[in-house]
């Protein structure tokens, strides 16, 4: 298959990604034509077919890098300008006194299921279901790999801001795989 | 006591190892009422076992297409 057939058919897998990082459909379409522009007009950069993803994926990070920041101002509303715009994050999950409500559940030993296309969907999921600002701050972490003072560079957010956003991210991910992944494994049926 | 932390405190810190290093009082801390505490390990676990199941993820996307329909 010609070269180009193949960076074509990857458009709606590279999609999937810029949808879950951008949180915006005309960003996410944007930084994927950019992508698949820049692999055509240098496809011998690319030598190893098998690694078509890998390479294809790497221009993305950086094409959805470039959107972000040209988009700052409107994937940062200003509102999240003081970090106490809403109710205490751990509020359903502490007491007053900082007692757990509910222990944590123990989510056993997962490795193997780790591996699974089943669970990779559902933490997938639960990664979509972030609300907007927070599912973009969350995704530069963990899957642009962007540490923590270039995310607060690129957004021009303070650090203060971006460890409760981040906060905020992990637990409502840790809360939603214990709902429908763990929870579901090793609590027993009554 | 300087060195005692709620569970509510605990988990905070084990939440933000994630994306800072912590001081060295909040280490302490941190592995101190991890030693006595029966909840936050399990809480910590859970973290753990995110950071490990994110990893997988990043690792997932970058295989061939046949491998993820």
């Amino acid at each position: 298959m010609p070269i180009e057939h193949e960076i074509a058919e990857q458009r709606s897998y590279l999609m999937r990604y810029a949808r879950l990082q951008l949180r915006n459909e005309a960003w996410a379409e944007d930084a994927v034509s950019d992508t698949l522009l820049a692999a055509l007009a240098k496809p011998q950069a690319f030598g190893n077919r098998s690694q078509l993803k890998t390479w294809l994926v790497g221009i993305l990070k950086h094409k959805v890098i470039d959107l972000l920041r040209l988009h700052a101002r409107d994937a940062l509303p200003a509102g999240l300008a003081s970090p106490n715009n809403d109710e205490d994050p751990d509020a359903s999950l502490c007491a007053d006194n900082g007692h757990f409500l509910h222990p944590p559940s123990d989510w056993g030993n997962p490795e193997q299921s780790l591996h699974t296309q089943q669970f990779l969907l559902v933490l997938e999921a639960c990664t979509d279901r972030l609300p907007p600002v927070m599912g973009r701050v969350f995704l530069m972490r963990e899957w642009l790999e962007l540490s923590c003072e270039d995310i607060c560079k690129e957004l021009n957010l303070s650090s203060t801001n971006l460890y409760v956003q981040l906060h905020r991210a992990r637990q409502r991910l840790r809360e939603c795989l214990d709902l429908n992944w763990f929870g579901t494994q090793t609590r027993t049926p009554t | 006591m300087m060195l005692r932390r709620t569970c509510k405190e605990a988990s905070a810190l084990i939440l933000a190892r994630e994306d800072r290093a912590l001081s060295l009082p909040d280490r302490t801390a941190l592995r101190l009422h991890l030693w006595m505490c029966g909840a936050c390990p399990r809480f910590e676990h859970q973290v753990l076992t995110m950071r490990a199941a994110l990893r997988q993820w990043r690792h997932q996307m970058h295989e061939d297409a046949s491998d993820n329909p």
